[in-house]
């Protein structure tokens, strides 16, 4: 990768510059590498009413300029959100680029999974592609400019805002918090119980077996006339 | 246009938890301009030993971070040139269990709330107090996270560990059972056997 950075460095200043500020300007930070039939599947524990605003972007690896090219028209990705019920909440079929978005109505651990579908990889591909994604849960999922603009806020209103949909969302999560400790506690008294019920049972049946084993070799010795 | 790139920009934050199967490596990567101040934390939360190796990169190959089988960590680094930081999570020591890690990759500061935001002007104090609080806030929640992520990774020991004794249980009185009926009936087949032998050596 740093060798075709070079080349291109040396050969073509501009474009690559460009190119880097077009990747800068509409970027999603973090990126990562898939196959063609590979599924990536990222979890999110959220309370409930919580938003998720998701962005992507992908680049498919061409093989002869041994470069990623910057954007694909017709490749498409595969976007499922499942509840921590196992319930699917989202389904759908975006483009190269998109954005999804959902709201959990269950507190829990959400699970969404992307995988391409695209045919065309196969041909020309080498079967890799580069996917920038970029998830935003809660308070970070709004857009503030936009919201001042709707609302037509001041400065220190905007600001204000922003406090509340942080503290918001931090009422949100000790909610969970709480939801969550119970599960743990009925949980362990689960446990406890089970353990005591076991050792319950365990030595009673080490008694009976024991008081069995005892009566039938008796009765079996006395019928051979050993004993 | 090479001032924008150069210069370090508003950055961002990624958090991400994703599940890392068994003999499985997983990279991310991201693009970071010279100067910017970054920190990579992540967390395992279930799985086996709770543990994972982790590798950071920067554009030429060399290793900034090598950690093998750690829980949790947080490194922090300036990115000395541009280019491609690439970070990678390793599972490969692990035969069959899988993990679910959780890393936080902030880089740079968070966008300012104005775009057009003129960093000269002083803040009034209003909403200099608004900054802090901000800021107070912002640790709050990633106290919050951190202490989630320590629950989860309890609770999920404790659902195994709820689990195994119900299994285990069942499986231990079947044995006790098959056990003592079994040494019984083997007795009596030493004794039969025994027997016969008698009465052919008597006759």
């Amino acid at each position: 990768m740093a060798g075709v950075r070079g080349g291109w460095l040396l050969g073509m200043w501009r474009p690559f510059l460009l190119f880097l500020a077009l990747c800068a300007a509409g970027a999603r930070g973090l990126y990562f590498h898939i196959g063609e039939t590979e599924k990536r599947c990222f979890i999110e524990e959220i309370p409930d009413e919580t938003m998720v605003i998701g962005n992507y972007r992908t680049q498919m690896w061409d093989k002869q300029k041994e470069a990623f090219l910057p954007s694909t028209p017709g490749l498409g990705m595969h976007v499922e959100v499942k509840d921590p019920d196992g319930k699917v909440v989202l389904s759908r079929q975006y483009g190269s680029e998109g954005r999804f978005t959902f709201t959990s109505h269950t507190p829990g651990e959400h699970q969404i999974c992307l995988h391409s579908n695209s045919t065309r990889m196969a041909l020309f591909a080498g079967g890799k592609l580069r996917v920038h994604l970029d998830i935003q849960v809660g308070e970070h999922a709004n857009n503030y400019p936009e919201i001042a603009a709707k609302d037509k806020l001041t400065e220190l209103q905007l600001r204000a805002r922003q406090l509340l949909d942080q503290v918001e969302q931090i009422q949100k999560e000790q909610d969970y918090q709480r939801y969550r400790e119970e599960r743990f506690r009925l949980t362990s008294e689960s446990t406890n119980q089970r353990v005591l019920w076991w050792s319950i049972a365990q030595t009673v049946i080490l008694i009976l077996t024991g008081i069995w084993q005892m009566r039938h070799l008796k009765s079996f010795f006395e019928a051979k006339k050993l004993v | 246009l090479l001032l924008l790139l150069l210069a370090p920009g508003p950055g961002g934050a990624s958090e991400i938890t994703f599940e890392l199967p068994d003999n499985a490596k997983q990279c991310f990567y991201e693009d970071i301009a010279q100067g910017t101040k970054c920190t990579l934390e992540f967390q395992v939360i279930t799985g086996g030993h709770y543990d994972v190796d982790c590798r950071l990169e920067d554009p030429d190959g060399k290793v900034l971070y090598k950690e093998m089988k750690k829980q949790y960590d947080s490194f922090t680094f300036t990115a000395s040139k541009n280019g491609t930081y690439k970070f990678c999570f390793s599972n490969e020591f692990s035969t069959f269990t899988h993990k679910t890690v959780y890393f936080d990759f902030q880089v740079g500061e968070d966008p300012p709330l104005f775009p057009s935001e003129n960093r000269v002007s002083a803040l009034t104090q209003m909403e200099s107090a608004c900054v802090s609080i901000h800021e107070a806030l912002k640790s709050v929640i990633d106290y919050q996270t951190h202490f989630r992520l320590r629950e989860a990774q309890g609770r999920s020991r404790a659902e195994d560990l709820n689990t195994r004794v119900a299994y285990w249980s069942v499986g231990e009185a079947l044995i006790l059972l098959v056990v003592s009926i079994g040494q019984v009936f083997l007795l009596k087949s030493f004794f039969s056997d025994k027997r016969t032998t008698t009465t052919r050596v008597g006759s």
